[in-house]
């Protein structure tokens, strides 16, 4: 990691759980265009703490009439032969609202990474705000991805910004900005690095 | 060096660069409301802070509260104690909020501008993917998530990596029966709901020059229909006009003073953008959409595309599963089809402008039997307005349900949705599976179309009844 983006920091609080490597089965969505009401729908959004979102994840695609003793047997969620952190889905993944409760609910029911070719802007910013990881990689890539078997495992290195299939050991490589590795493989935070700079914009403040 | 006007604003609010990384933005204006403001209260106050600038942060309840007997406790417990949460936020942390009951409550981005708080040049936040509405008075504003309302409580600025900047033209004149809504639902089905990712956008040309203020509005509110961060309008005399006597519009010698800073607001003559699209105007007729996405939209009087034609694999299986969940066929028209309900409200088209328009249409007829019809204000300034003119006159006589302000059926967050498997016309901005209530079917349109099926109870031409 390149010194001067470390010693951005000049306080390190640890907010969050570093990210630096992940090696896991992966759970396939093929689908494009994945809105943030499907990832969590707006009548869960009611909760004011940032926890529990996970079991109301995918909540109408899951179940039958809201009613969770129901599951909806073809949706991938609900097949035992899918599993693992890595949640594997279709271009501009978590487009219309901003919630950052889709967020919440992705990680608290367990993925880590998601990976598609394009994801919505405001929610690839509110996956890095909470150490969730989204890698975009090209078309082709996912559609090797996405025509895996199920046992297959995906391995993701945040340093070295690669993912890889290990089966094969095809590999390609995910843009990420150096402040956005350093921010997870520390578990930093961008408030950490804007109360560091608390003079600078009271600065910015009196000359404008 | 030329400057687009997204860049000038942008670069005057930088208060660092980081190297390789995103910039550290100033934010001048910080709009909350009850849904994604608790988690960030709780976090600052987990770290030991207080609201930096309180000032510059100004919130109401919006989302989840009912468009009925607003005076009442709200019934739903989870929604009253989100609301309660909110009222207590803003007493421990100095925030002016203009909740229930407070004759300037209505949806955020309906209040900004109609208050004078929303001016050209600034850079504006709220936790909510609509805030780009507020760039149609040339200000860059985008919506952000929770963590990122945290940060701006913090520090009022945000980490933000530059976007690119795209400029849509939009040249000609509309015909009778074309608004605005039809404009941006037009320019969506175009370029796709994934279309304007990774951009800013600005949208110039003649047609926007002839638009209102409210109609500008509507435009710049779903430019995030179309993934783009945000979208915005140069400020002209159109808008000086709409700002001058506003609550909180600077007045007196601080007028001429602001004034003369907008006038440089606008994209400088050789300035180079990302991306340019041009649009003619006259091409654009009433627009409706049939699918679950806002870039899947037809012309009122066309047909549903047929999925065999279209070339991308991802593209056909997602239309295919749209219309299996709007009960929809390809090939066919929409025109003459039944609706059971219509919407007219959300920060879309629920303003003043937008329920002239609708009054207008309506007046001395009566809503079809099969249909409800339900108009929610954007706001109690709207309502009041609405009520000065005796608009409510009319729609109640037309058997419209008319309520009280709030985001209500756009969102469906309170008790206002739309039954499981009924189709709804709707003047608000998403279409998505399950949005207006868990099995509803959207169809969005402008408010004269919204009126126009309100009073046949099928899929109308408004062009037909003007």
């Amino acid at each position: 990691m390149p010194n001067t983006v470390y010693s951005l920091f000049k306080i390190e609080l640890i907010d969050m759980i570093p990210l630096q490597k992940i090696q896991s089965r992966f759970v396939p969505l093929p689908m494009e265009n994945v809105d943030t009401d499907q990832i969590i729908p707006a009548r869960f959004l009611k909760a004011t703490t940032r926890d529990g979102f996970g079991k109301n994840l995918f909540r109408d695609w899951r179940y039958v009439n809201n009613d969770d003793t129901k599951p909806k047997p073809d949706f991938v969620l609900n097949q035992s032969e899918y599993t693992g952190e890595i949640l594997l889905t279709g271009k501009n993944f978590g487009c219309g609202s901003s919630r950052e409760h889709a967020a919440w609910a992705i990680q608290d029911y367990g993925f880590k990474a998601v990976v598609s070719s394009f994801f919505a802007d405001i929610f690839k910013n509110n996956a890095l705000n909470n150490g969730l990881l989204p890698v975009k990689v090209s078309d082709d890539f996912l559609a090797q991805l996405f025509a895996l078997g199920n046992e297959s495992t995906l391995s993701i290195d945040v340093d070295k910004q690669t993912i890889t299939i290990d089966e094969t050991g095809k590999q390609e490589i995910f843009e990420i900005s150096i402040y956005k590795k350093t921010c997870l493989l520390n578990g930093y935070d961008d408030i950490d690095y804007l109360l560091s700079n608390k003079q600078a914009i009271e600065d910015f403040e009196m000359n404008r | 060096m030329a400057k687009t006007l997204f860049d000038k604003i942008w670069d005057k609010h930088v208060v660092k660069q980081i190297e390789d990384g995103p910039s550290v933005l100033y934010i001048d204006k910080h709009f909350i409301h009850e849904v994604t403001s608790p988690q960030a209260f709780s976090g600052i106050e987990k770290r030991g802070l207080t609201v930096f600038r309180p000032q510059q942060v100004v919130a109401t309840a919006d989302h989840n509260v009912p468009t009925q007997n607003q005076h009442l406790p709200i019934k739903d417990e989870l929604s009253r104690l989100q609301v309660q949460q909110l009222i207590e936020n803003c007493k421990k942390h100095h925030i002016e909020l203009y909740g229930l009951g407070h004759p300037f409550q209505g949806i955020v981005h309906v209040i900004g501008p109609e208050l004078g708080i929303t001016q050209p040049g600034m850079t504006i936040v709220c936790g909510d993917s609509h805030t780009s509405t507020h760039g149609a008075f040339g200000a860059v504003a985008f919506g952000i998530g929770t963590s990122e309302v945290e940060m701006v409580f913090a520090s009022q600025c945000l980490l933000q990596s530059k976007p690119k900047v795209m400029r849509i033209n939009i040249e000609g004149e509309l015909h009778k029966g074309v608004l605005s809504k039809d404009i941006i639902l037009y320019i969506i089905s175009k370029i796709t709901a994934s279309g304007a990712t990774g951009y800013f956008v600005e949208y110039a040309g003649s047609a926007i020059r002839l638009l209102s203020m409210e109609a500008r509005m509507t435009i710049c509110n779903m430019s995030i229909e179309m993934g783009a961060r945000g979208g915005m309008i140069a400020p002209d005399e159109t808008t000086y006009a709409y700002i001058k006597g506003r609550q909180f519009a600077p007045g007196g010698e601080q007028w001429e003073v602001k004034l003369n800073k907008w006038k440089q607001l606008h994209s400088d003559e050789d300035a180079v953008f990302d991306y340019e699209i041009a649009v003619n105007a006259s091409e654009i007729e009433p627009m409706i959409t049939y699918g679950t996405n806002p870039g899947l939209g037809i012309a009122i009087n066309g047909c549903i595309p047929v999925t065999d034609s279209i070339p991308d694999e991802g593209e056909r299986k997602n239309s295919i599963k749209a219309l299996q969940y709007m009960g929809l066929e390809p090939g066919k028209p929409l025109l003459g089809m039944p609706v059971q309900n219509v919407f007219i409200g959300s920060c879309t088209n629920s303003r003043i402008e937008d329920l002239r328009l609708v009054a207008a249409l309506v007046k001395g007829k009566k809503k079809n039997a099969n249909v409800q019809v339900m108009i929610v204000p954007g706001s109690q300034q709207v309502a009041r307005q609405v009520q000065a003119e005796g608009l409510d006159k009319v729609f109640t006589e037309a058997g419209f349900d008319v309520r009280q302000a709030g985001c209500s059926a756009c969102l469906g967050m309170n008790e206002d949705k739309i039954p499981a498997g009924e189709y709804c016309i709707s003047t608000s901005n998403r279409n998505f599976e399950g949005r207006q209530g868990a099995g509803a079917r959207t169809l969005l349109a402008s408010p004269l179309t919204a009126a126009a099926a309100a009073i046949t109870g099928v899929v109308t031409d408004v062009r037909d009844l003007l």
